[in-house]
């Protein structure tokens, strides 16, 4: 039986196999992706270390390191269930994939968040046919062409900034009275002149015939039709957290952790953006991560 | 010898990935920037059905996205 199985290679996972490998616990890391959402960042300019560095370079060196120890990794493989195995199979938790069974005494679940979507009609039928939830990825498909960008925080200024380098015209449809975000990237998104800023602009359907055609908004409550090709919903996150049901969530569905990263069950610990943490930051799922393993290193000494 | 064409963007993680797994099996293939040819990405409209990169065509088959596992079947790896 393994001593833990860590589930999910984004900041908190990498670093917490990292930690792992060093302490020499015998685990292997399950995830469906390497990276998770710092891989499909644009410029992160607030990692320690690193003045500036993209998204994608990032998740890179992580791989670079997490590769410097000979561990155990399965990558592409998603974490179906958590279950519990019977004490005469010796106890302990079973994490299936569809491919394997892991037997472990402990797990560390590091899953991360992901898009939220809009729920609005088209969104499923045009998904990859116009719709993206990502603009590091898509993005540059979308060449001279007019696109929309969903939202109005951060991830939503941030798509906007990087579209208006390379669409002809953005619109940043927020259904909000004002922008939020950081003050930085607000004023770059107000001041430039490709972009058109609809506040109080509720999206409620998405057409086309066999890519985008258009973006059905209500401005203050007025229906209005955006002839856009191109759509990118950043409105926000949630968490990874279907597999931790039998555990405590919050109302938002995260898992719910004390200050050693344990949840409401024993053997199982949670880290990184899946968690109650505040501040979903690279650097802190990442320091979330370290801190974990150290807790389930102390577990696993105290169990044995 | 598989004929391999990846449509990809230079900026997006999973073309990277695809295309860095590809090399590290010492798979010869050839790449077309779809951000930098128009054509290139009607082609890849054409045979995907869908604007998501990358798009890997593998002896005549489509796959789309950085589908390891389908690469790999395809492949032999």
């Amino acid at each position: 039986m393994l001593d833990l199985v860590i589930i999910g290679a984004g900041p908190a996972g990498i670093t917490a196999a990292i930690y792992a490998a060093r302490k020499k616990i015998d685990f292997v890391l399950v995830s469906k992706d390497l990276g998770g959402q710092t891989a499909l960042s644009a410029d992160v300019e607030n990692y320690t270390g690193y003045q500036f560095i993209t998204g994608p370079d990032l998740a890179a060196k992580f791989e670079e390191h997490l590769r410097q120890f000979a561990i155990t990794f399965h990558n592409g493989e998603a974490v179906t269930r958590i279950a519990w195995q019977a004490e005469g199979a010796g106890g302990g938790f079973a994490v299936e994939s569809a491919k394997a069974s892991y037997a472990c005494r402990s797990v560390l679940i590091a899953s991360g968040r992901r898009p939220r979507w809009l729920g609005v009609p088209g969104e499923e039928k045009f998904r990859n046919k116009g719709v993206s939830y990502c603009a590091t990825c898509d993005g540059p498909l979308f060449s001279k062409k007019t696109v929309a960008v969903i939202g109005g925080g951060n991830s939503a200024l941030d798509a906007a900034l990087q579209m208006v380098n390379i669409a002809e015209k953005v619109y940043l449809v927020d259904i909000n009275p004002a922008l939020g975000g950081d003050e930085i990237m607000r004023r770059k998104v107000q001041t430039s002149p490709r972009v058109e800023v609809l506040n109080n602009a509720k999206t409620v359907g998405i057409a086309g015939d066999r890519f985008v055609k258009s973006l059905k908004v209500e401005v203050s409550g007025k229906a209005r039709e955006l002839a856009v090709s191109g759509i990118f919903v950043e409105i926000g996150s949630i968490p990874n957290s279907e597999i931790a049901d039998f555990a405590d969530r919050n109302d938002a569905g995260e898992i719910v952790v004390d200050c050693l990263n344990r949840t409401s069950v024993r053997g199982v610990f949670a880290a990184g953006d899946v968690t109650t943490v505040p501040e979903k930051q690279i650097i802190v799922a990442a320091g979330e991560g370290a801190k974990a393993v150290l807790g389930v290193s102390r577990y696993l000494m105290q169990e044995k | 010898m598989a004929q391999v064409k990846v449509y990809s963007t230079p900026t997006c993680p999973y073309c990277i990935r695809a295309k860095k797994y590809l090399s590290d099996k010492g798979i010869v293939f050839e790449n077309i920037d779809v951000s930098a040819d128009e054509e290139a990405l009607k082609q890849m409209v054409d045979v995907s059905g869908q604007m998501g990169v990358p798009v890997l065509v593998i002896d005549g088959e489509v796959i789309v996205g950085f589908d390891q596992a389908r690469i790999d079947q395809k492949l032999g790896l």
